[in-house]
């Protein structure tokens, strides 16, 4: 016998067959297959101020943007009057013309890197609270752990996503089979949509014990292509992924967790790739976050039932080569900026800005001194931004001290579980004990009406 | 109710019987050892028997195929400015030269560009490798350590380093994970992912000591934040010139250090023999071995179940006794009663590369094209030698979520008919799959069943999903009877359209 597989013809990748599949890429939206126009999972109708739980109102909507790779907060949030900032950082300190000085009760010394000039803006226009010195005890400086930790909201970074039990605790209707939909009726309204994440891959911090996400990152590719083939194939394929769990398979097993993700994605499919297709009301810039920003947009405008967004900016592991005021690190932060600006310019024409709280987040920020390669090393506490008419605009917590290090990182000033609590009591309206399985004290980010 | 004994899942190696090695079997070794394999194929090796079988797969060296070349691409491509060159540009830049500094930068631009198009070659090359292989496990592995040991073209961007890693991995897939280790901190596609050719000796760098533990060999809470610094202090020095490792004496530490229980003025060898002689190690690589071959279990060692725990640590001591030897460690693995156990055959979720790699080996599907192939497994979650972050791809459940599964099924159409998803081309690729061909074997044994409809459903559901769930039975039969119960081309291609869509096709 032989493994050898000759395959009949492995076609050589040339040029123009790349050229010619990125183009295509971007005509496709077009295409309305004839399925979508199915009713039994027609989309809901918007009905804002219509509640699932009495007394909260369902138009909240939560969206994170996740700085991936640990966004270096003392070049964010600069320190611009403190010469331990210059001192620890010769070569890539922002100098104080390129900061842009936040005013403000209270706020002293500390202004926003050059790159970030539309989130100066938002700030000024009362649309931005900074939240300074964020951060967790022990922290941790692994990537991945100290994002579980983020994800988790538990110190072991082990357990669900915390946003993943909020939607389990707090959400009405969902819940029931994997993501709410599979015990349901046909036709039936739910409360709400899973959760959504642009990108290839599912947020951690999304997975609750029933709440799975939708993710993905070309609504083009959403649905089965296998029909177009021929019209007969339209119903044993539905015959097979759509049937229900067998009630002889173990419903822990894998392939009944491939049922039920089957099942949601035909669901899911319909709803979202309708939303997408239209145009955005105002122009993005072209980053992948804008973009990523954009499709949120149109869904929020579309009315698609999903309370919570998740998109990611990656990048900012600068152990080389940060740049100061202009060069990597500057970029990332401008694109950030200018893909936020353009989100809430969107979210005021469609009219939802207010309905809309955007809050970022970065694993940990990075250690005050630069190293040798003119980068810094993974560090600590770090701020994070709020976005949206109903933040408590301004500076919240206190900029971390230069002078009172440990082993040369920044201790933080507020854990982070209390912005995650701020947003959960007052704005998500959700009970934080519950959902973050713990005790802390909601930090004031969300403005009292 | 309580599991018979006999079913439950053997908590250590004891061998399979050999009477137990059927179809099943030999199609689950040819998927998890390899990419799947033909009807052919599976009967062979079932025919063979158990013993004859694993050894044919597992001493793939046997198997005459050429190793790839190391000009097979151009090393040059991305390379340091000759002494000649640097003199140049030193004066450029003094007399301020303008054109001249221009035309060096324009020529940097350039060899960017044709580096990328260089990776995407290699990329090619190497899932081409994949396909046609005589020894699948041989790529199999060398797909585990690229998973393993993560490094990403986006941050080191020289295509030929990543070239260099892929052929480390091959020319170690089976072999010894400690010398894999000594070389390892010696790659240059390593050292640059993980800054080591930027450590100073009085600023050393930690991110590859951290790396090195936390995710190649030990596992988190198996060292200190001690042994990170002490560590990155004993690997300063080390980075590469070109092509090539080099040792920068006067950038090394060699003062004392303690790291992991060992004292000394040490060096990377050193740390990585302090390693080696961690407890620790050898679990730790016998668990992502387990993971990766056998079933997905939890992080944390304490949560994952006493059946596979004790085979983890059994796997451990083999590979101790061999001196960290992988060969012997898979022999055992694939002899085993457990790993044919049915809570482990068909449980696992298929990477974009095996479910790509498997489908045309499998099904002998045409090829159509590398390029779509490859960017459809990067949709999935799986670009290779773009591996996510230094921890690789998490694998299992992780690769399904709502969106991989339609271009799972996608990229399936595609093999299967040449109809390019949405969003590559509207226009089809004319080769065309001889799918009937796939019935040759059920045909030389008994010419009519080739003809009977409930024989072929059969036959397609052993043979793409391992089992034949009734369901899916009953409405493929309906669905050849509603077509007049000819069985040509169109019919087993549509079949097979049908039963890749399955929920199940997802599984190995």
């Amino acid at each position: 016998m032989n493994l050898h597989n000759n395959p009949s013809e492995a076609r050589a990748y040339t040029r123009r067959d790349f050229l010619n599949s990125s183009l295509a890429l971007a005509s496709a939206a077009v295409t309305v297959p004839a399925f979508i126009q199915r009713s039994a999972y027609a989309l809901p109708k918007p009905a804002w101020g219509m509640s699932s739980i009495p007394g909260v109102p369902e138009e909240r909507i939560l969206v994170v943007v996740q700085l991936s790779g640990g966004n270096d907060g003392l070049n964010t949030v600069v320190p611009f009057l403190d010469d331990l900032y210059y001192r620890a950082r010769p070569s890539i300190a922002l100098p104080r013309e390129q900061v842009l000085e936040l005013s403000g009760r209270g706020v002293d010394g500390v202004g926003l890197h050059r790159a970030l000039a539309p989130i100066k803006n938002l700030y000024d226009n009362g649309l931005c609270s900074v939240v300074q010195g964020v951060g967790y005890p022990n922290p941790n400086r692994s990537h991945f752990k100290s994002m579980d930790i983020w994800h988790t909201a538990d110190t072991t970074g082990t357990g669900d996503g915390w946003l993943g039990r909020y939607v389990d605790a707090e959400c009405v209707g969902y819940g029931k089979g994997e993501s709410g939909t599979a015990e349901q009726p046909a036709g039936q309204t739910k409360a709400v949509e899973p959760p959504v994440a642009i990108g290839r891959t599912a947020p951690l911090a999304l997975m609750g014990r029933t709440t799975k996400p939708v993710s993905f990152e070309t609504a083009d590719l959403f649905r089965w292509t296998g029909q177009d083939v021929h019209e007969d194939l339209v119903k044993p394929y539905k015959t097979i992924s759509e049937r229900s769990v067998p009630a002889d398979l173990d419903e822990h097993s894998t392939a009944a967790f491939l049922m039920r993700t089957s099942m949601d994605a035909q669901i899911a499919s319909d709803s979202i790739r309708r939303a997408v297709a239209a145009r955005p009301l105002v122009q993005y810039p072209n980053s992948q976050l804008a973009q990523q920003l954009s499709m949120v947009a149109k869904m929020i405008r579309a009315g698609v039932k999903t309370r919570v967004y998740y998109v990611t900016h990656s990048g900012f592991d600068t152990h080389s080569g940060q740049g100061g005021p202009f060069g990597r690190h500057a970029n990332l932060l401008g694109q950030f900026a200018e893909a936020i600006q353009a989100f809430y310019r969107d979210l005021e024409a469609q009219d939802n800005a207010g309905r809309v709280l955007t809050m970022s987040f970065s694993e940990f920020g990075r250690r005050v001194a630069q190293n040798a390669s003119q980068g810094t090393d993974h560090g600590t506490a770090a701020p994070m931004f709020l976005f949206g008419p109903m933040v408590n605009a301004g500076v919240i917590g206190r900029q971390p001290s230069l002078s009172d290090l440990d082993q040369g990182d920044l201790k933080f000033g507020l854990d982070f579980r209390s912005v995650y609590a701020g947003v959960l009591e007052d704005w998500l309206v959700a009970d934080s004990k519950v959902v973050l399985e713990g005790s802390f004290r909601p930090a004031k980010v969300i403005r009292k009406a | 109710m309580p599991l018979a004994p006999e079913d439950r899942l053997p908590a250590n190696l004891r061998p399979l019987k050999p009477e137990r090695f059927g179809y099943e079997q030999a199609r689950h070794l040819l998927w998890r050892a390899g990419f799947g394999g033909t009807p052919e194929q599976i009967n062979t090796l079932a025919s063979w028997g158990i013993e004859r079988a694993v050894d044919y797969i597992v001493d793939f060296d046997k198997i005459e195929y050429p190793s790839p070349a190391a000009d097979r691409f151009d090393p040059d491509i991305i390379r340091p400015l000759t002494p000649d060159e640097q003199r140049q540009l030193r004066i450029a830049r003094q007399t301020q030269d303008e054109e001249t500094v221009a035309r060096f930068r324009l020529r940097d631009q350039q060899a960017k560009r044709d580096d990328r198009r260089q990776m995407r070659q290699i990329q090619q090359w190497w899932l081409t490798r994949m396909i046609e292989s005589p020894r699948p496990l041989e790529e199999k592995l060398t797909l585990f350590w690229h998973g393993h040991f993560a490094t990403s073209y986006r941050t080191i961007e020289d295509s030929y380093h990543m070239y260099l890693q892929n052929q480390l991995f091959r020319s170690h897939a089976a072999g010894n994970f400690g010398e894999l280790l000594f070389q390892i901190i010696r790659d240059p596609a390593m050292l640059a992912y993980l800054d080591n050719d930027e450590s100073r000796r009085d600023r050393p760098n930690e991110n590859l000591a951290r790396e090195l533990m936390e995710l190649f060999s030990l596992g988190v809470g198996n060292y200190t934040e001690m042994d990170i610094k002490e560590g990155a202090r004993a690997l300063t020095g080390y980075t590469f010139r070109d092509d090539e490792f080099v040792f920068l004496e006067n950038n090394h530490d060699s003062g004392s250090k303690k790291i992991l229980g060992k004292r000394g003025a040490l060096d990377g060898d050193d740390f990585v023999t302090a390693i080696l002689e961690t407890r620790a190690c050898s679990r730790f690589i016998c668990t992502k071995l387990y993971r990766f071959f056998v079933k997905s279990v939890p992080a944390e060692w304490k949560d994952i179940p006493r059946e596979s725990r004790e085979v983890i640590t059994d796997l451990a001591s083999t590979m101790l006794r061999s001196r960290y030897e992988i060969r012997p460690v898979l022999r055992r693995l694939f002899l085993s009663e457990h790993f044919y156990h049915d809570q482990v055959m068909n449980e696992q979720v298929k990477s974009p590369v095996e479910l790509v790699v498997g489908a045309v080996r499998s099904l002998h599907t045409p090829v159509r094209d590398l390029n779509i192939l490859l960017e459809a497994m990067d949709l999935m979650g799986q670009n290779i030698f773009f591996p996510p972050s230094v921890k690789g791809w998490d694998g299992g459940r992780s690769w399904i979520n709502t969106a991989t599964l339609f271009v799972r099924q996608n990229i399936l159409a595609f093999l299967l008919t040449g109809k390019k998803p949405v969003g590559y081309d509207s226009m089809a690729d004319k080769q065309v799959y001889e799918s009937e061909k796939l019935l040759s074997w059920l045909a030389e044994t008994d010419p009519s069943a080739a003809r009977d409809p409930q024989r072929v459903v059969d036959f397609l559901l052993r043979l793409t999903l391992g089992t034949a769930p009734p369901t899916a039975r009953a409405t493929l039969e309906e669905f050849v009877h509603d077509h007049g119960g000819a069985l040509g081309r169109d019919m087993i291609t549509a079949l097979l359209l049908i039963i890749t869509a399955m929920p199940e096709y997802q599984l190995c």
